[in-house]
C-alpha cells in the first residue's frame, strides 16, 4: 500500500490490474471485491489530495464528538432542519390504499416527477409492479392551473388503461395554486374525457400537511365517500368491514382472511392490496390486482361495523363513518398477544362463537415460542421507530417478551398517539425506561444510540446506517425494506404473525452474537453450539 | 415486409389505443431507424402527455439526485416539504469515501420539511436558520446546495438572498437551485438547472474557494471526468484507465466528487464528459470562459473503451498515445477470456433498452461485444443531440421510443418479445411478470461497475445470469392448457 498522506502527488504504480481475481483465476470481482484491492485503495488515497479533504484526524475527532451528550444537546436544539425522517409525504399513502380496489388506477394530479417517485419507491420495498399515471403539469399549468392537464390526463388513462375507477390526489405543486379537484372532474365529465358515473373519488394531499399515513385516511375517506353515495339502505348487510391502515405486510391480510373465515365471518378487508403486492407470476402481466370489489366497497356502508387496525392513521374516515354513515367504528391492534387475544375476543363476542381450536392451539404455539426463547430477550435495551401505530403494536409486543423499549422514535407523531402509548409504558414494568421522541428523526435517534446506548434497532431498512455507526444490530420490521428480500410477504398479525415477529427478533440476537463471538482464539470461547 | 416496414406497422397498431389528440402527440416520438440516416426521426424534450404512465421524473430529481447530488462532502438541501428528499434518499448509488454524516453526507436526507405555515409564511427565514444549524451539527461540510421543491417557486420565497448571506456568514459556498419539480418536462432542465449553478455561483469564486494540494503544479496532462456519477463505482475503473494512460484525473464531477475537486475544474486541459446529456452545458461554459474543450467518450465494452482511449490519448502527444495502446493490448486477454466465456450463451440474444443520460446508445456496443443485439431503444428525457448521436449506434430496423409509455413499451415487448430488456426499476417488474429477462440499467441492479475493462466483465456476467436464469423455465405450471 502506498504511504498514508494527504500530499501523494504520484499516481499507484499497478493501474491495470486484471479484471479477474488474483486469489481466483477467472473469478470476475464486482464492487463488493473489486474496490478492496490494492490498485483501487491506492488511487482513492491518491484521490485525496484533490479533495480538499480534512484530515484524518479532524474527521477521527469530529467523529467522536458526535457520539457525545454535547452533540445530543446540539442536535435536539434543532428547529428547523429534518434530518432522516421516518415519514414520506402524503400521496405515497394514497396511492397505497388506492390499489386495494378492484380495477383501480391511482392518478397523482401535479408535477409528473412525484408520481415517479411513488411508484419507484413502492417497488422497491414490494419488488411488485406499481401503475400509477400523472397529470404532468408543467409551467403553464403552474400559471393557469391544470385543468386542461387533467382533462386530458383522464382520457387518456382512461382509454388506454381501462380501469373500474380513478382513484385521484394531489401533490404539493396542485395543492398551492388552488386546483379545484371536483370542479375539474366534473368538467372532464362534461368534457367526454370520461363517462358520467365512472368513479373518480379524490382527496386533498398535501405534502406539507402530516404524512404518508394522513394521505392514506384522505384517500381512504375519499374512496368511500365515492363509492358508498346513496347507497344506504334500511338494513344492515350482517358483514363487517376491516381496514389495516398503510401496514406493508400484505401477509396481515391474508392472515386476517384466514381468521375471519375460521370464524365464519362475513368481511370486506376495505383496501385489500395483498395481490396488488404480492401477485403470482404466471408469465402475463396484470395490471390491476385490487382485491376490493367496488361493489363491497359500495356496500360496506351498510355494514354492521368497521374495524381499523391503524387508529392514527385513519382519524377522518373514522370520525366520517361514524357521522355520516351512523356505523358502529373498533379499533384493534390484533399484534402480539394480548393484542390479538382482545380482537378475537371481540369477534367470538360478535358472532356468539368460541374462538376457534385451530387459533388456541395457535396461541400457544407462538406463547410457547416466546417463553423457549425468553432468556435471549429479556431486559434487552430496544430503539424502535416508524409509524404511530406501527411502533404501538411493536412495543406492546416487546412488553410481553420482557423486552425494554427504550427510545421510541416517531416523526409523524401526535398527541393523543404520544399519551396513548405513554399509559402502555407506564403500565409495564418493562416500560419504565421508555421515552416517546415524537416528531424527532433519525438523526437524533442517533445521537440517543450513542448517549444512552441499546441491545437492539428496530426499524426499516434506513435503520442500516445507524446500525453501521453504532454497531446496534438492527431487525427489520417498517416500510421500507429495500435491503432485504420477501419480507412483506409475511404477517405480522395474529398469532402467526407474533411468532414471525419473533422469530426475526430472536435470531437477530443470535447472529449478532455469533458475530461478536467469531474471532478464533479470542471471543469464540462463547462461540457456542447450542444456544 | 422489411423489419422497418414491420415495425412501423407495430407502431400504428400500438398508437390505435390512444384517444386522436394523445396518438397526434405520441405518433411523433415513435420511429423505426433505418439505415443510412443522421438521425433517428423522433421528436424528444418536449412535455409529456397527461395520463400516459410516463417513466420521466422533474427538474429536481435532476439537479439533486443526479448532478448536485453525488457531490459528498456537501450537504443538498431538499428545500420543501419531506417527500422528495424521502424518495430520492439513497436512491441512486453513487458510491463514495468518506465517513457519511461527518465529512461526507451522501446516504443522508436533509430537508427543511415544509409545514403549512412555511407555505403560507414563507421559508427564507426557516432555511437560513436550517443553514446555522448545518453548521453547527455538520462542521467539516465543505457548502450547501439548496434545491428547490415544487412549493418554493409557487410562493415567490427569495432562496437566493438567503444563500448569498449565508455564503457569507459561514465562508463556504451556498448554492441556490431553482428545480422546482414543474419547470421543464423532465429531469432534464434539472440538470441545465444544476450546471448553470456551477457557472454562476460556483466557478467565477473558483479561485478563492480552492485548495490546491500541496506542490501541485500543473500538468499538460490534467483532465476532468465530468458526468460520470460513480454509480456501483463506475467512476473508479474510468479514473485507473485515464491514470494508466498517463493523464491526471484532477476532479470528478460529480461521482464521488468534492467541492474542492469542482473548483479544481478549470485547471484541466480538457474535460472528459461521459454523461453528455447531463453536462454537456457546464462544458460547454467551460470551453467558451477558459478554453477548456471537451470530449466525449464511452467506456462501455472493451470495442468502445479502445476507441475512446484512442479518441482522448490523440489529443494528447505520442507518450500518452502508446500508453492507450499499452493499455489497450494490456487488457486484450482479459476481454477475450471474458467474451470467450460469455458470448457463446448471449450470441444473437435481442435486447430492447430505455434509459436516461447516454445509456440508451453507450451501451448498445457493449452488447454487440457479446454478440447481443438492440432492436429497440429510447429516452426518458434524451434531446435531438442525443437521438442525432445515437444514429451512429443502431442498426436498420431498430425501433425508436421517446418518453416511451407504460402502454407502449408493453405492447412493444410483447411483440418484438426481447430475450432481455435493460430499463429501470419501475419496468423491472412489469416484464419480469411477462417472463421476460430485465436489468436495471440506471442502477445496473444493484451491481457494478459497468464502466472501464473491470466493469465490462461485471457487466457480462450479469446480462449472462438475467437471461440464462433457470427460474425463468418453471414460471409455466405443469397444468396449464399449452
Amino acid at each position: 500500500m502506498t504511504e498514508n498522506t494527504a500530499n501523494n502527488l504520484t499516481p499507484p504504480e499497478n493501474l491495470t490490474p486484471s479484471v479477474f481475481a488474483d486469489s481466483e483465476p477467472g473469478k470476475i470481482q464486482d464492487h463488493f471485491d473489486l474496490f478492496q484491492t490494492d490498485p483501487y485503495q491506492e488511487i482513492f488515497e491518491y484521490k485525496r489530495q484533490f479533495e480538499g479533504a480534512h484530515s484524518k484526524e479532524e474527521v477521527a475527532r469530529i467523529a467522536e464528538w458526535t457520539k457525545t451528550w454535547d452533540y445530543r444537546e446540539k442536535n435536539f436544539a434543532r428547529e428547523a432542519l429534518t434530518v432522516n425522517p421516518a415519514k414520506a409525504c402524503q400521496p405515497l399513502g394514497s396511492l397505497f390504499v388506492a390499489a386495494g380496489f378492484e380495477g383501480t388506477l391511482p392518478y397523482s394530479h401535479g408535477s409528473q416527477g412525484c408520481v415517479a417517485y411513488f411508484r419507484t419507491h413502492l417497488t422497491r420495498n414490494f419488488k411488485e409492479p406499481f401503475q400509477a399515471v400523472s397529470s404532468s403539469m408543467t409551467e403553464d399549468a403552474a400559471v393557469f392551473g391544470g385543468l386542461n392537464n387533467m382533462v386530458d390526463g383522464l382520457a387518456n388513462s382512461y382509454t388506454l388503461y381501462k380501469p373500474k375507477m380513478i382513484a385521484l390526489c394531489t401533490t404539493c405543486m396542485a395543492e398551492v395554486i388552488g386546483d379545484d379537484l371536483g370542479a375539474f372532474i366534473q368538467t372532464s365529465k362534461d368534457k367526454g374525457s370520461i363517462p358520467q358515473d365512472f368513479p373518480v373519488p379524490y382527496a386533498h394531499t398535501p405534502s406539507f400537511v402530516g404524512s404518508h399515513i394522513t394521505g392514506y385516511d384522505n384517500m381512504l375517506k375519499g374512496i368511500l365517500d365515492c363509492l358508498t353515495k346513496d347507497k344506504k339502505q334500511e338494513t344492515t348487510n350482517g358483514k363487517y368491514n376491516f381496514n389495516l391502515g398503510f401496514d406493508p405486510y400484505i401477509g396481515n391480510i391474508r392472515e386476517l382472511k384466514r381468521i375471519l373465515q375460521l370464524f365464519e365471518i362475513d368481511y370486506t378487508v376495505l383496501s385489500d392490496n395483498a395481490d396488488a403486492f404480492d401477485s403470482p407470476n404466471t408469465g402475463e402481466f396484470k395490471m390491476y390486482n385490487g382485491l376490493t370489489k367496488l361493489e363491497d366497497a359500495a356496500d360496506s356502508i351498510n355494514a354492521e361495523g368497521t374495524f381499523f387496525f391503524q387508529k392514527y392513521t385513519t382519524p377522518k374516515t373514522q370520525e366520517w363513518i361514524g357521522k355520516e354513515w351512523g356505523q358502529e367504528t373498533y379499533n384493534f391492534r390484533p399484534f402480539g398477544i394480548r393484542g390479538t387475544d382482545e380482537f378475537l375476543t371481540k369477534l367470538s363476542e360478535l358472532t356468539g362463537k368460541p374462538v376457534p381450536q385451530e387459533l388456541v392451539e395457535e396461541r400457544g404455539r407462538a406463547v410457547d415460542a416466546m417463553t423457549d426463547s425468553q432468556a435471549w430477550i429479556h431486559g434487552k435495551r430496544v430503539a424502535l421507530y416508524g409509524d404511530p401505530d406501527h411502533v404501538f403494536s411493536l412495543v406492546n409486543y416487546l412488553l410481553e417478551l420482557g423486552a425494554e423499549p427504550v427510545h421510541i422514535v416517531v416523526t409523524n407523531s401526535n398527541p393523543e398517539f404520544e399519551e396513548e402509548l405513554q399509559a402502555v409504558l407506564d403500565a409495564s414494568p418493562y416500560g419504565k425506561d421508555a421515552t416517546i421522541w415524537g416528531k424527532k428523526d433519525l438523526w437524533h435517534l442517533r445521537s440517543l444510540m450513542f448517549t444512552e446506548p441499546v441491545d437492539l434497532l428496530i426499524g426499516n431498512s434506513y435503520g442500516k446506517y445507524l446500525w453501521r455507526d453504532t454497531h446496534t444490530p438492527l431487525v427489520r420490521i417498517g416500510y421500507p425494506i429495500f435491503d432485504r428480500h420477501h419480507m412483506h410477504r409475511y404477517e405480522t398479525l395474529g398469532y402467526k404473525g407474533a411468532l414471525n415477529l419473533h422469530n426475526w427478533i430472536v435470531n437477530t440476537i443470535l447472529d449478532e452474537l455469533d458475530r461478536q463471538t467469531i474471532i478464533p482464539a479470542k471471543t469464540d470461547i462463547s462461540f457456542d453450539l447450542i444456544r | 415486409m422489411t423489419t422497418v416496414e414491420q415495425n412501423q406497422e407495430l407502431i400504428k397498431e400500438v398508437l390505435e389505443a390512444y384517444p386522436e389528440k394523445a396518438a397526434k402527440r405520441r405518433s411523433k416520438h415513435l420511429d423505426v431507424y433505418e439505415e443510412g440516416n443522421s438521425d433517428c426521426g423522433v421528436k424528444s424534450n418536449k412535455k409529456s402527455v397527461p395520463g400516459v404512465m410516463t417513466t420521466r421524473g422533474c427538474a429536481y430529481a435532476g439537479a439533486k439526485g443526479v448532478v448536485w447530488g453525488p457531490v459528498k462532502d456537501m450537504i443538498h438541501i431538499s428545500h420543501g416539504p419531506v417527500g422528495c428528499g424521502y424518495y430520492s434518499w439513497s436512491g441512486r448509488r453513487n458510491y463514495y469515501i468518506g465517513t457519511t454524516g461527518v465529512d461526507t453526507f451522501g446516504t443522508m436526507q436533509f430537508t427543511s420539511d415544509f409545514q403549512e405555515r412555511d407555505i403560507v409564511f414563507g421559508g427564507d427565514k426557516k432555511l437560513a436558520k436550517l443553514i446555522d444549524e448545518l453548521e453547527i451539527l455538520f462542521p467539516l461540510s465543505q457548502g450547501t446546495t439548496i434545491e428547490s421543491e415544487c412549493p418554493i417557486g409557487l410562493i415567490g420565497d427569495d432562496i437566493e438572498a438567503v444563500a448569498r448571506k449565508k455564503a457569507e456568514e459561514t465562508k463556504k459556498p451556498v448554492v441556490p437551485v431553482r428545480c422546482e419539480g414543474f419547470r421543464g418536462v423532465s429531469q432534464s432542465l434539472g440538470h441545465h438547472i444544476a450546471n448553470d449553478t456551477v457557472r454562476d455561483w460556483v466557478l467565477p469564486k473558483a479561485d478563492e474557494y480552492r485548495k490546491l494540494p500541496e506542490g501541485f503544479e500543473p500538468s499538460p496532462y490534467d483532465v476532468n471526468i465530468i458526468g460520470d456519477y460513480n454509480i456501483g463505482g463506475d467512476a473508479w475503473p474510468s479514473r485507473m484507465l485515464l491514470e494508466a494512460i498517463g493523464l491526471r484525473v484532477i476532479s470528478q464531477f460529480s461521482g464521488d466528487g468534492t467541492f474542492n475537486e469542482t473548483v479544481m475544474t478549470p485547471l484541466a486541459k480538457l474535460n472528459l464528459i461521459h454523461c453528455y446529456r447531463s453536462m454537456n452545458y457546464i462544458c460547454r461554459h467551460m470551453e467558451e470562459k477558459y478554453g477548456i474543450g471537451w470530449l466525449e467518450y464511452n467506456f462501455f465494452g472493451p470495442s468502445q473503451i479502445a476507441k475512446s482511449l484512442r479518441k482522448i490519448a490523440a489529443q494528447f502527444d505520442e507518450t500518452i498515445q502508446e500508453n492507450a495502446e499499452r493499455v489497450i493490448a494490456q487488457y486484450q486477454a482479459d476481454m477475450d477470456a471474458v467474451i470467450a466465456q460469455y458470448r457463446p450463451r448471449l450470441e444473437g440474444k435481442t435486447v430492447m433498452m430505455m434509459v436516461g443520460g447516454l445509456r440508451p446508445r453507450h451501451v448498445i456496443p457493449a452488447f454487440e461485444d457479446l454478440g447481443m443485439k438492440v432492436i429497440g431503444t429510447g429516452y426518458e428525457f434524451g434531446h435531438g443531440d442525443d437521438y442525432k448521436r445515437t444514429a451512429d449506434y443502431v442498426k436498420d430496423g431498430t425501433i425508436i421510443y421517446d418518453d416511451v409509455s407504460g402502454h407502449e413499451f408493453e405492447e412493444f415487448a410483447k411483440q418484438l418479445n426481447p430475450d432481455l430488456i435493460a430499463a429501470g426499476i419501475k419496468e423491472k417488474y412489469v416484464f419480469q411478470k411477462m417472463a421476460l429477462p430485465f436489468r436495471q440499467m440506471h442502477s445496473w441492479d444493484y451491481s457494478g461497475p459497468y464502466h472501464g475493462y473491470h466493469g465490462f466483465a461485471v457487466f457480462a456476467r450479469d446480462m449472462d445470469l438475467a437471461i440464462n436464469n433457470p427460474t425463468w423455465s418453471l414460471i409455466e405450471n405443469p397444468w396449464q392448457d399449452k
